[in-house]
């Protein structure tokens, strides 16, 4: 069975269509990334599935049930990650974690060993019963994963997890979401922005950009698909360069990455003379060189012209989710 | 049944928020007592009273009502709050229906106001009022019917506004007309008519004169009786109630 089935899954504000006609499937079981630059719509997507949005057009299914027909019953299987914070930092770990039993009707026998159970998976048991603005953001991140598995959820969404985090966090938050993947049952939704998040974790991504899919496989077939390696090259007029590579044809592909011109190459070291000629004779200079293996970021790259980070302007929340979860 | 268990939990969340911020319990003790011991003091030595009833003792259960009202406002913000801060975001998404968030908070902001108001009662033997268990016992069902409207108000207007400020100026707005003009600091019945209309369209008029009757029963003389009292607040309570829920179910 799916866990996850969308049916030209759409949602428009005004004139703006932040998701347009997305088609995925997600097997039970497998941990799935959305993958895509803030604005790409991959909240969007999330929050109709967890049907706090109601789509413009199409439907989708969730653990069986229809997002706008039976939103309660979706609402019951899913567990949900905010990108933003939303402990009650007035309360304890356990009383937010208590509440949340409430919420979802977890019958009260299995309500406390299941709170005992999740705190003890984010490693926050001796914590538990401080209040919540003691914690760091790395632990209310722990704290807020906890509460999203306290109901024993058939699907878990994971909306930018790592967000604002420093890399031991990221690490922590990284082994929990690996440990409950070994639980079968289990789905993962994860968006997020960094590739390598993508790359360690999910079996199936797909790259959201604009609202659509423009790629979906497995992080490394789509490494493979790109194929060969690639050759960053900097220069003092990188325009022209691509030009002048693109006309030369001996590039899968060409593009300009911040400061760099990437090419990649089915075999760089072959290559790698003939790039340095073609600067020479067009009296480009070179600054830099460098090679590496295909990563997931040039795979975005490739699908979208743009690199991840390009994402601009809507860091911005992020920045701004960070400094929300300071304030004490 | 699990649709009262989230009512519960929620009603539970805005009394433990409520007793742990100790710094606001401490004024809410302090501001009633100014208005008692100073204006009540002072302003009592200067004016005779028509009611009965020394001017302490007449403004004593407009004081509550006022804790009543300000408490209910005030706390209307926790759902602003809670907004801003993701948490309601939180409730949303959980498997129950807007009218139990709405009623869960409804009653967790009033009983926080009913326990501002108990401890403005208790101060009563300050100013020579007695209170006795019967009086207690009466009071307390009077004082939910009261604040239940109240907390509505407060909720209703958070319902529509993002931001902490507007809704501290919208707030002031609503308190001092409700509380100046409710006959809590001064009888009604001499006030030009046109602000008399005012004051009859006031509901918290009725629950101060319900307050005034059974607080100092005897004493005074109540501008109306106490099952028109009554009558008019439960009536206002089921309308702010219904007024409240669908303004909360609007937003997304």
């Amino acid at each position: 069975m799916n866990a996850i089935e969308t049916m030209d899954l759409t949602k428009k504000f005004g004139s703006l269509t932040a998701v347009d006609s997305v088609n995925i499937n997600v097997e039970q079981g497998e941990i799935f990334g959305l993958l895509g630059p803030n604005g790409a719509g991959k909240s969007t997507i999330i929050s109709m599935l967890c049907t706090i949005l109601k789509p413009t057009s199409g439907s989708a299914l969730v653990n069986g049930y229809d997002i706008v027909q039976f939103p309660s019953q979706v609402r019951k299987s899913i567990g949900i990650v905010f990108q933003d914070p939303s402990v009650d930092d007035r309360l304890t770990g356990k009383e937010n974690l208590e509440m949340h039993a409430d919420l979802y009707g977890v019958p009260t026998s299995e309500k406390k060993s299941q709170i005992d159970k999740v705190l003890e998976l984010v490693e926050l048991s001796d914590r538990s019963n401080d209040l919540v603005r003691t914690y760091s953001s790395g632990m209310r991140r722990r704290l807020e994963i906890a509460r999203s598995l306290v109901h024993t959820p058939k699907v878990l969404f994971l909306d930018e997890p790592t967000i604002g985090l420093d890399p031991q966090s990221r690490d922590h938050i990284w082994s929990y979401i690996r440990e409950l993947m070994k639980n079968e049952e289990l789905t993962i939704i994860l968006t997020t922005h960094y590739m390598e998040e993508a790359d360690k974790l999910c079996k199936q991504v797909a790259i959201v950009d604009h609202g659509q899919i423009v790629a979906l496989d497995s992080p490394d077939s789509l490494k493979e698909k790109l194929g060969g390696e690639t050759i960053s090259v900097k220069t003092n007029d990188n325009p022209l360069y691509l030009e002048k590579i693109k006309e030369a044809g001996i590039a899968k592909s060409v593009v300009i990455a911040g400061e760099e011109v990437k090419i990649t190459v089915d075999s760089a070291h072959t290559i790698l003379p003939n790039i340095v000629n073609i600067a020479a004779s067009n009296h480009i200079f070179i600054d830099s060189v460098s090679l590496q293996e295909p990563q997931l970021d040039d795979v975005f790259l490739h699908y979208t012209g743009r690199e991840l980070r390009e994402g601009g302007g809507k860091e911005l929340s992020g920045m701004g989710a960070i400094r929300r979860r300071q304030i004490k | 049944m699990s649709e009262l268990r989230g009512v519960y939990t929620l009603w539970q969340r805005e009394i433990k928020r409520f007793l742990r911020e100790r710094t606001r319990l401490a004024s809410s003790f302090f501001q009633p007592l100014l208005w008692l011991i100073i204006f009540g003091a002072g302003l009592g030595l200067s004016i005779r009273s028509s009611t009965g009833l020394n001017y302490q003792e007449y403004i004593f259960p407009g004081i509550i009502g006022q804790t009543l009202l300000f408490t209910s406002m005030f706390m209307g913000i926790s759902l602003i709050w809670d907004r801003q801060f993701g948490f309601l975001k939180e409730i949303l998404v959980a498997p129950i229906s807007r009218v139990s968030i709405f009623v869960g908070k409804m009653l967790g902001v009033s009983t926080d106001s009913m326990i501002q108001g108990m401890i403005v009662l208790m101060l009563g033997f300050l100013i020579g009022v007695k209170i006795t268990l019967p009086i207690v016992i009466k009071v307390i069902p009077l004082m939910l019917l009261v604040t239940l409207g109240m907390a509505c108000i407060g909720l209703t207007l958070a319902s529509f506004m993002d931001s902490l400020e507007s809704y501290g100026t919208i707030m002031t707005f609503v308190n001092m007309p409700m509380f100046f003009l409710s006959g809590a600091l001064f009888p009604v019945n001499n006030l030009p008519s046109w602000l008399q209309w005012v004051v009859y369209v006031n509901p918290l008029t009725y629950g101060v004169d319900a307050l005034r009757t059974v607080i100092v029963d005897g004493a005074y003389v109540s501008s109306f009786p106490l099952y028109m009292d009554l009558t008019i607040i439960i009536a206002f309570d089921v309308l702010m109630i219904l007024v409240g829920t669908y303004s909360f179910s609007l937003r997304k």
